[in-house]
């Protein structure tokens, strides 16, 4: 009974979202439909917010390995949540916007939060430098292939990739640096991310069908 | 101390010329000129309105022809601007202006709200009256009133042929797959290396007493990776019960979390081992996309997991979870279905799921005839819309007609 009335819920529900995107005057189904989907959504919150106070609540009265991390992400939680909840140093006290410039709340997001945001996106930068390090070592004929496209591509989105080249005459100008790096990204580039997704696409449709007719059963853990 | 400086020069140097550009976009003259206003253009003529096809019931049609000025005659027609009312004796100021189309175009879709407290509500089955004014400099025309026209649901969207064809297909070709299945007929599907490694890789991690990572990445459970992810979930977990390690799992969502701990609670129930599960395994960290980034990037240099598994919606955290398990020296698999992603997984780690194979992983691991059976319907199906591709593509080549587009972009009656 577990496991057969969630099954039933979505076969039912996914039919009928499948349903109304063929009927026009049932297509406010999807809008109501995602809108039952954030009040749940609304009361997860509330067992997020309990499951992450008690896992470091934990980690924190039994000083293991990392506790102090933990003292921070509860001191966090708690300052942003009072913050906001209390709406501390709101010029429009407790009937203003959370966001209101001023308040306590917007202030740490604006710069606490959003810097350390900012940091963490910086660093893709050199985890990009490195990934390319590695992948670019021509170990095999497959990574030379990416090798050589990856500097046509790189040489052809720089100035000194038209400085090279601006000398083959426009008849040829297909061999040009900056063109062939347009031809790569455009040609096989744009045809691999195509099949790639039209496979994602059949995949998406093949998973759903699953789920609807109750084939596939793992996520509920009875797929024997 | 010199490649600080040299940082710091370098960020000196980009806030100088951040400020440069400030400065010269500010230094701009205002893009305004004063309108002149001049003779009125002509009026559009012959203003239609009919229901708005395939539509919920609350949308309209307004066609007109072109005023005699757009884009000949005195060529000053900039713009055309359409009005909506209930009563047509309406003085103008009761007139809703609903929208404005450029010159030469001849149509507008007066698409509204089914909502009666929205601004831009439309009623259904309600007498309307439109009015289109052609706009030249500062000036309009003189009025061209039409209606009545009243808004009408439709039981059937037309434009949707192509798709329900494709999803009978489909369906057709599953239902069959699926009973030769059942018949005991052998499906062949081909190897997935990431997937026969998952295996290997609970081994390695219960033969190094390290846990195993699992991400379901940023998505929520509404994302189909992310349903996708789950069904992996569920038999990751029933190995990792059957092997006794541990597993940790760290969830950017509540729901996901919610749904991701009754998974490996059920995983571990399977295999048996019920008392093994841990409630903390399965945790919440935060929604935020960077601050999980950095809790699972802290999670696997402190824990150095044997083994990570990165599968479901990723965005730009991919490649800095990937290139911190690199770090960590962790075996890693992972499977997404954004194609801007899989190159840095393919770069980072040992085993990537491209695309369909996440929603194949399922399937695969379990072997069971009614999920090959949709595998295999797929396939087909891929055979099929190749062969139509092409088809279409050397039809277009040899005619030199739309026949590629066209089909999904008219209604089919």
């Amino acid at each position: 009974m577990k496991r057969q009335i969630p099954m039933l819920i979505l076969s039912a529900v996914g039919t009928l979202l499948v349903v109304s995107v063929f009927i026009p005057s049932a297509r406010h189904w999807q809008e109501d439909a995602s809108l039952y989907f954030d009040i749940i959504a609304v009361f997860a919150f509330f067992l997020g917010g309990g499951n992450l106070i008690r896992v470091h609540a934990e980690k924190v009265s039994r000083k293991s390995a990392g506790w102090i991390y933990s003292v921070v992400t509860l001191l966090g939680f708690g300052i942003m949540l009072v913050t906001g909840l209390f709406k501390i140093g709101n010029p429009n006290g407790i009937a203003g916007d959370i966001s209101q410039a001023g308040s306590y709340f917007q202030l740490l997001f604006q710069y606490v939060m959003s810097p350390l945001n900012s940091t963490m996106y910086a660093l893709l930068a050199f985890y990009v430098a490195s990934a390319s390090y590695r992948a670019f070592r021509a170990k095999n004929t497959e990574a030379t292939i990416l090798l050589v496209a990856a500097f046509v591509i790189l040489l052809g989105r720089t100035a000194l990739g038209v400085l090279l080249t601006n000398w083959i005459p426009a008849q040829f100008s297909v061999l040009q640096v900056p063109n062939l790096a347009i031809w790569i990204m455009n040609a096989p580039n744009l045809a691999g991310q195509r099949a790639i997704m039209i496979g994602i696409s059949l995949g998406v449709i093949s998973m759903s069908l699953r789920l609807l007719l109750g084939i596939e059963r793992s996520y509920l853990g009875g797929d024997n | 101390m010199k490649y600080i400086i040299l940082l710091f020069l370098t960020c000196l140097s980009l806030c100088l010329s951040q400020a440069l550009l400030a400065q010269t976009a500010s230094s701009d003259p205002p893009a305004e000129a004063a309108l002149v206003p001049s003779e009125p253009p002509a009026p559009p003529s012959n203003v239609r309105v009919s229901d708005l096809a395939n539509d919920d019931g609350h949308g309209i049609r307004v066609t007109w022809d072109l005023s005699p000025d757009d884009g000949a005659g005195r060529s000053s027609v900039i713009s055309y601007d359409i009005y909506r009312t209930l009563n047509p004796n309406d003085p103008d100021s009761l007139w809703k202006k609903v929208g404005t189309v450029v010159l030469g175009v001849r149509t507008y879709a007066d698409r509204g709200e089914r909502e009666p407290g929205s601004g831009s509500y439309l009623p259904k089955h309600t007498n309307l009256y439109y009015r289109v004014y052609a706009v030249g400099a500062g000036v309009r025309s003189a009025v061209a009133t039409a209606g009545p026209a009243q808004a009408t649901d439709d039981w059937f969207n037309t434009m949707k042929v192509p798709e329900l064809i494709f999803c009978l297909v489909f369906l057709v070709l599953t239902v069959r797959f699926i009973n030769m299945a059942k018949k005991g007929i052998d499906l062949y599907v081909r190897p997935l290396a990431g997937i026969e490694a998952i295996d290997e890789a609970i081994g390695r991690a219960t033969e190094m007493g390290k846990p195993i990572l699992y991400v379901l990445g940023i998505g929520t459970a509404g994302d189909i990776a992310t349903i996708a992810s789950f069904t992996v979930l569920g038999r990751v977990a029933r190995k990792v019960a059957e092997y006794q390690t541990s597993m940790i799992v760290p969830c950017c969502d509540p729901v996901v979390m919610t749904i991701a701990q009754e998974t490996v609670k059920t995983g571990y129930a399977d295999a048996g081992r019920p008392d093994a599960y841990k409630e903390d395994s399965v945790y919440y960290v935060t929604s935020q996309q960077f601050p999980f980034v950095a809790a699972v990037n802290g999670t696997i240099l402190r824990e150095k997991p044997a083994t990570n598994i990165y599968l479901g919606y990723f965005a730009a955290e991919s490649l800095l979870l990937a290139e911190t398990g690199v770090l960590a020296g962790s075996i890693q698999i992972a499977g997404t279905d954004q194609v801007s992603q899989l190159p840095f997984f393919v770069v980072a780690c040992d085993y990537t799921l491209l695309g369909e194979e996440l929603y194949a992983a399922s399937a695969y691991l379990g072997r069971e005839p009614l999920l090959l059976g949709t595998l295999k319907a797929q396939d087909y199906l891929k055979a099929i819309v190749l062969v139509c591709m092409v088809a279409l593509l050397a039809l277009r080549m040899i005619t030199g007609a739309d026949v590629i587009s066209k089909p999904f972009d008219a209604p089919w009656w």
